[in-house]
């Protein structure tokens, strides 16, 4: 086993262990803080796979942004974890052996000898960098979904505030139109009550 | 001799979409644990799309995890801010409060 296959299967050990505690830990936050974990993880993962560029985006897009959102979200909310909870050990078993049928039918699958890519010939030559590469894709053959990833963007964050946004709740705006057509007989209102006698 | 090969990196990926399916079992009344595997299974997809890149040497396939992972972005923006819509009307995220459409 060379260096590289030990760093693999060191850091997807790390990997499958954060993803199940994101799955069975007790409290939201921990689970939102193993899911960070597993971003970072899988950032070292890409980096083996020469994908600099999306090692980095990863875990500054995921880990610095996305899941600082979801601890924000899961500290504000008032969670009942005991209620939320319930049916966790009913499902449990359920869940594990498709699970494990999932792994095993996918592992025979991409496992076979079959399923092999050769290693392709092609080397990265030096000094080539990753972003370069990338960059020069996407405002070539991609620069229409490029725009579009921004369109998306914008959407996602107009909808997010519409979504939250609550207005002003005690304005006092006045409407001329009304306040023209206004008579006496709306405002006051005269009563007639009969003198008290002792 | 055990070298690198894609099926390392597909198995992995792989286990991780069953362990995101198995949470989705598991967290049926948690909304928010529900959409953090939806982001696990995310990451298994994005898995399977940088390593068939790197092995078949085209750069295609990263340029769409870049589109993936701005598409999650604004999912998971949207889905935060629905959650706390949620949780400003009904005082609750339980998935069992939110039978009011129910006819």
């Amino acid at each position: 086993m060379d260096f590289q296959t030990a760093v693999f299967f060191f850091l997807s050990a790390i990997l499958v262990f954060a993803a199940l505690r994101v799955i069975t830990a007790r409290n939201p936050v921990y689970a939102a803080l193993h899911l960070m974990l597993a971003f970072f993880t899988t950032g070292g993962l890409w980096l083996m796979l020469q994908a600099e560029f999306l090692a980095i985006a990863l875990i500054v897009v995921y880990v610095g942004a996305v899941m600082v959102l979801f601890l924000f979200v899961v500290m504000m909310l008032d969670i009942n974890i005991d209620r939320i909870r319930e049916g966790f050990w009913r499902y449990l078993p359920l869940g594990a052996v498709l699970g494990l049928v999932m792994v095993l039918e996918m592992g025979l699958v991409l496992g076979s000898k079959y399923f092999q890519v050769p290693i392709s010939e092609v080397v990265v030559p030096a000094g080539v960098s990753n972003t370069k590469e990338i960059g020069a894709l996407l405002v070539t053959d991609y620069v229409f979904p490029f725009e579009l990833a921004a369109v998306i963007l914008l959407v996602g964050m107009i909808a997010a505030v519409v979504l939250t946004f609550r207005g002003r709740k005690a304005s006092k705006i006045s409407n001329p139109n009304t306040q023209v057509f206004v008579k006496a007989k709306d405002r006051v209102r005269v009563l007639q009550m009969p003198v008290e006698k002792d | 001799m055990l070298t690198l090969s894609l099926s390392h990196f597909l198995i992995l990926g792989a286990i991780l979409f069953a362990i995101a399916v198995v949470g989705i079992f598991l967290n049926r009344k948690n909304l928010i644990v529900l959409l953090m595997a939806i982001e696990l299974m995310l990451l298994a997809v994005n898995m399977n799309f940088v390593a068939f890149s790197h092995f078949l040497g085209d750069l295609s396939g990263q340029v769409f995890v870049f589109f993936i992972l701005a598409v999650a972005a604004a999912e998971a923006a949207i889905g935060l801010a629905i959650l706390i819509v949620l949780f400003r009307n009904l005082k609750s995220i339980h998935v069992d409060d939110l039978g009011s459409l129910k006819g």
